[in-house]
């Protein structure tokens, strides 16, 4: 098996997700990363840890360009015959995992998260998290995406060899104009912890103590739709059906009723804390820890026990 | 303007979510299927509000059955001024993109535009393989579009943060939140709708890639466990030494 991940390093960093996915192609076969941007060879030879045995990288292409990323994918995946070519199912591999699959007529399982099993079929998240479904490649080659925090890193040591690869890109599909940097280095679609917020806070004017909890814990911020609707918090925090869907390991919701539509984007969290005025609130039914009380003496009181324990630490 | 907006049809959000036939099949007794939200609230509108700051014409494409006539009709009770119908069983995000391709091949289009995924398969998938099979720039995930004649200047949501990006038509893009705003249709749309062309089309020949052989469901939740709201070090020491998740 010759398996081929790739990885966007265009920020200078490996994530958490690129680990992840890089890990996830090791356990199918002899792993290959494919990547473009600026990041150091040693520092790519850092994913020998997570299992890779070689990194191609290309410096020429630093852009996010989906058209090109393809082509890039496309020549390492035939220099290193893969028959599986693995992404994580982030903002990059949704844009790049489809071309890739329909250039090369391999079959794309988008989603995923768990390995192939025996028979070849991959477990992936579908109804928004509703249910999952056994999707079954049928081409010889498969792309399979990976969805971010669904399976941990466990890091070996390993060197992977370092490689400068080039191919024939094409054309760009356009030109960057401007590039806006998201404030808060945590990016809610990998975030491990989250805390998130609904109606129930009143106005955007008492997220201090929702941000403050946030804080303590090293958590990303997320919010139920209306309040991104009505322009309370930013668009991207929006999780549930219609918004992002998450999984992290902790979800703490303040304030919000839990919808059906809200909780079809957490319920892949490994552990819900809720707090809510009303004992009768839904999202209790699908909680690990519930408080019935009210989010704005709870939440700081929360935080100061959490920086109580942070400090032990 | 040509515009072509990607229709699906998914089940309504407070579907209960069951599989019949030795869980290889969605039950659909009882469900209530929606447009898209994302193709209907963002795709659509967008495309909509499009033709009407530079004139030309809104068609949307579905590939499916007969049953899904009554979500085109709404889409076209929104405003869109004709659809097209690929009339063929759902196959997988492949063979619905190859159909769509196919079609925009022959008519030629400006802009194609996919919701960012469906809510029911979340595959994300056939807006980037329509662009390969057009051999066309692909935009993921756009929260905002704006034309000057030929040249469009897009918001593409990235790892950390927002590109902004600049390319000439023709291109296929994928629209996420913040692109427009749901409309609901008016009475006298609802009416228009019943009489504007919905032209049924065969289906090209084409084999699907990937196959659901079978569906689960998530275990069930063991009960909550409720901590006193003045005893928050009881909560963070659950979190800390049973759930082990701080
Ligand atoms: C097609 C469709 C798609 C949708 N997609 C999504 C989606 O992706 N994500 C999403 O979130 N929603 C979605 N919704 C909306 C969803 O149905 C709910 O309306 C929404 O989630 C409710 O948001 P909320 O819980 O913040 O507000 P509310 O339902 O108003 O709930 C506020 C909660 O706060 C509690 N509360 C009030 N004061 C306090 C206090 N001081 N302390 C603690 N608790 C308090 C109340 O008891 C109540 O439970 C969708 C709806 C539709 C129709």
């Amino acid at each position: 098996m010759s398996v081929l991940v790739y990885i966007n390093t265009l920020n200078g960093k490996i994530a958490k997700n690129a680990m992840e996915a890089v890990q996830y192609g090791s356990k199918i076969g002899a792993t290959t990363v494919v990547t473009n941007g600026a990041i150091g060879e040693s520092e790519l030879a850092t994913l020998g840890n997570a299992g890779a045995s070689k990194v191609l990288v290309n410096r020429v292409l630093t852009s996010n360009d989906p058209a090109q990323t393809t082509r890039l994918i496309k020549a390492a995946a035939e220099s290193v015959s893969a028959n599986t070519i693995v992404f994580s199912q982030d903002i990059t591999g949704k844009a790049v995992a489809p071309r890739v699959s329909a250039a090369l007529k391999a079959g794309l399982a988008s989603g995923a998260i768990a390995l192939p099993d025996a028979d070849g079929t991959v477990k992936v998240n579908v109804f928004s998290g509703k249910a999952f479904g056994k999707v079954k490649i049928n081409s010889a080659i498969k792309v399979i995406a990976l969805t971010p925090n669904s399976v941990g890193v466990e890091e070996e040591s390993g060197v992977a060899s370092v490689e400068e690869f080039s191919a024939d890109l094409g054309n760009a599909s356009y030109t960057v104009k401007e590039v806006k940097k998201q404030e808060g280095d945590i990016l809610l679609p990998e975030a491990e912890l989250v805390v998130s917020a609904g109606r129930g806070l009143k106005g955007p004017e008492n997220w201090g103590i929702v941000e403050d909890l946030a804080e303590s814990l090293g958590a990303a911020t997320a919010c139920s739709r209306p309040v991104a609707d009505i322009g309370w918090r930013p668009h991207h925090e929006h999780v549930g059906q219609t918004g992002v869907a998450i999984r992290p390991n902790l979800y703490i919701a303040a304030g919000i009723s839990g919808a059906i539509q809200h909780l079809a984007g957490v319920n892949g969290s490994k552990v819900i804390v809720v707090i809510n005025t009303d004992p009768e609130a839904p999202f209790f039914k699908a909680a690990d820890y519930g408080i019935v009380g009210d989010a704005f003496e709870v939440l700081p009181k929360l935080t100061a026990e959490i920086q109580k324990l942070k400090a032990q630490n | 303007m040509k515009l072509l907006v990607c229709i699906s049809k998914a089940p309504d959000t407070t579907s209960k979510i069951e599989f019949t036939d030795n869980d290889t099949k969605f039950n659909e007794s009882g469900v209530q299927y929606i447009v898209n939200p994302y193709d209907e609230w963002y795709a659509l509108v967008r495309a909509l509000e499009l033709k009407e700051q530079n004139g030309g014409s809104v068609t949307t494409i579905t590939v499916g059955t007969a049953t899904d006539d009554s979500i085109i009709r709404k889409a076209l009770a929104i405003g869109a001024d004709n659809a097209v119908r690929i009339d063929s069983e759902a196959g997988d995000a492949y063979y619905t993109a190859f159909q769509i391709a196919e079609y925009a091949k022959s008519n030629g289009f400006d802009i194609v535009i996919t919701g960012k995924e469906t809510i029911n398969y979340n595959g994300s998938q056939v807006g980037g393989m329509i662009a390969e099979l057009l051999d066309q720039p692909f935009i993921s995930l756009a929260t905002n579009l704006e034309m000057d004649g030929t040249t469009a200047t897009i918001n593409i949501e990235m790892v950390g943060g927002v590109e902004v990006v600049e390319l000439d038509t023709p291109f296929v893009v994928s629209a996420a939140k913040g692109m427009a705003e749901q409309r609901i249709p008016n009475m006298r749309g609802i009416m228009a709708a019943r009489t504007k062309p919905l032209e049924v089309l065969p289906a090209a020949p084409c084999d699907a890639l990937v196959s659901f052989e079978a569906y689960e469901l998530p275990p069930a939740k063991s009960d909550c466990k409720y901590v006193d709201p003045e005893n928050m070090a009881e909560l963070v020491d659950l979190l800390h030494n049973e759930a082990k998740v701080i």
